[in-house]
């Protein structure tokens, strides 16, 4: 029974079922609202935190992954949702890390990530649609390359990899170190403004 | 005294445009609604799938074969159209929840958004310059801001945790590089 409940529509291979597309539709439409009422409609106010001016982008997106992370093992510590039946991605340390720094040039280059690009679309950024137009480029260019960098793209492979596997603490733990290095950079984010409009004052 | 040296966040250009909201607030309804995704779908958020989906399905529109023996792209085109994917339905309501919200704060205003000192020209070359090394780097980290940076670090996976840090060092050490296009 419990494992009923706890099921999902990728543990079922369902997620192209209609249900899940519907289902994924209004997901999206949640996704696309909170993301602009967080400012991110607008490149300015993005990349604003690699000018250290505004750090709203750190602070929505660490915002809402200590959020879901609560919720995540508190879900779970209470048996009622099953990480087994979700969709967990594997870790390959080379290529993330690089596809890492090339994205944060990227944004900041571009002004967009591909998400906020959508939702800057809709709010009527021209430079939202031709960053969407770069990203299919950049898609289609790592398609083109992948059989020349195909043994590169699975370097440093650790398969299904977490923090607290990584560290040998417990996923609590694990989270708990998350949460505090959040905070941390809250409030680090905010004496850091303070300390750069004083001296351009 | 440090909470009154806090400079404004940024908002709208437009004095009718409504306020964004409070980035915690925005950030929790972000949170609850991955949690959503995860625990309805068994997946979490996504968006840059849906874009090498969609620029897949145009190229094949010209050069169908070419596309469909590609080793990373041709398997999307086994069960028909690349498009049946439940990331490009979650990709539409990005598009349409983000446009509910602009709507209603009327934020809504075609422009092409920049620095003071940065032309139309300058801004639209790097955001398809930008565009593009977003989109590969997309694709050789399997997913975005969204996917990875988002939804794996909520699971505690080691690689979009990795991911999240290099795009804030690859951000910070590159925005001298851009000053003109956002200064």
């Amino acid at each position: 029974m419990s494992t009923l409940a706890t099921t999902t529509f990728f543990s079922e291979g369902l997620l192209g079922s209609q249900g899940a597309l519907v289902a994924a539709a209004a997901i999206g439409v949640a996704f696309g609202f909170f993301l602009e009422k967080g400012g991110f409609g607008s490149s300015k106010k993005l990349v604003a935190v690699f000018y250290m001016r505004d750090f709203a982008v750190l602070k929505v997106m660490f915002g809402a992954v200590v959020t879901a992370l609560i919720g995540i093992r508190v879900l779970a510590a209470a048996g009622a949702v099953d990480l087994g039946n979700w969709y967990q991605m594997e870790t390959f340390l080379v290529p993330q890390i690089g596809a890492g720094l090339l994205f944060g040039m990227g944004f900041v280059m571009g002004g967009w990530c591909p998400g906020t690009a959508v939702v800057g679309a809709v709010s009527g950024r021209w430079d939202a649609i031709v960053f969407l137009g770069g990203a299919g480029i950049g898609s289609l260019i790592y398609a083109g390359a992948y059989p020349a960098i195909e043994p590169l793209t699975s370097e440093g492979a650790l398969g299904v990899s977490t923090l607290d596997g990584v560290l040998g603490v417990s996923p609590g733990v694990a989270a708990l170190l998350v949460i505090v290095v959040a905070l941390g950079a809250f409030i680090g984010s905010n004496r850091l403004v303070a300390w750069r409009a004083r001296r351009t004052a | 005294m440090t909470s009154q040296t806090l400079p404004e966040p940024l908002q709208p250009d437009d004095p009718k445009a409504a306020r964004y909201w409070n980035p915690y607030l925005a950030g929790i309804g972000l949170g609850v609604t991955l949690l959503v995704s995860y625990v309805v779908l068994g997946a979490g958020l996504g968006a840059s799938a849906p874009v090498a989906r969609a620029a897949a399905e145009a190229v094949h529109a010209v050069a169908p074969a070419a596309v469909e023996a590609n080793a990373y792209m041709g398997g999307w085109f086994d069960d028909g159209s690349p498009l049946a994917h439940y990331l490009v339905f979650m990709v539409l309501g990005v598009a349409l929840g983000g446009f509910i919200s602009a709507r209603l704060s009327r934020r809504v205003r075609p422009q092409v958004e920049r620095g003071p000192r940065a032309s139309v020209r300058l801004r639209l070359v790097m955001a398809l310059g930008g565009g593009a090394v977003v989109g590969f780097a997309s694709r050789l980290a399997a997913g975005c801001t969204s996917g990875q940076a988002l939804s794996g670090s909520a699971m505690l996976l080691t690689g979009s945790l990795a991911f999240t840090a290099a795009i804030f060092a690859g951000g910070f050490v590159s925005a001298p590089l851009f000053k003109k296009v956002w200064r």
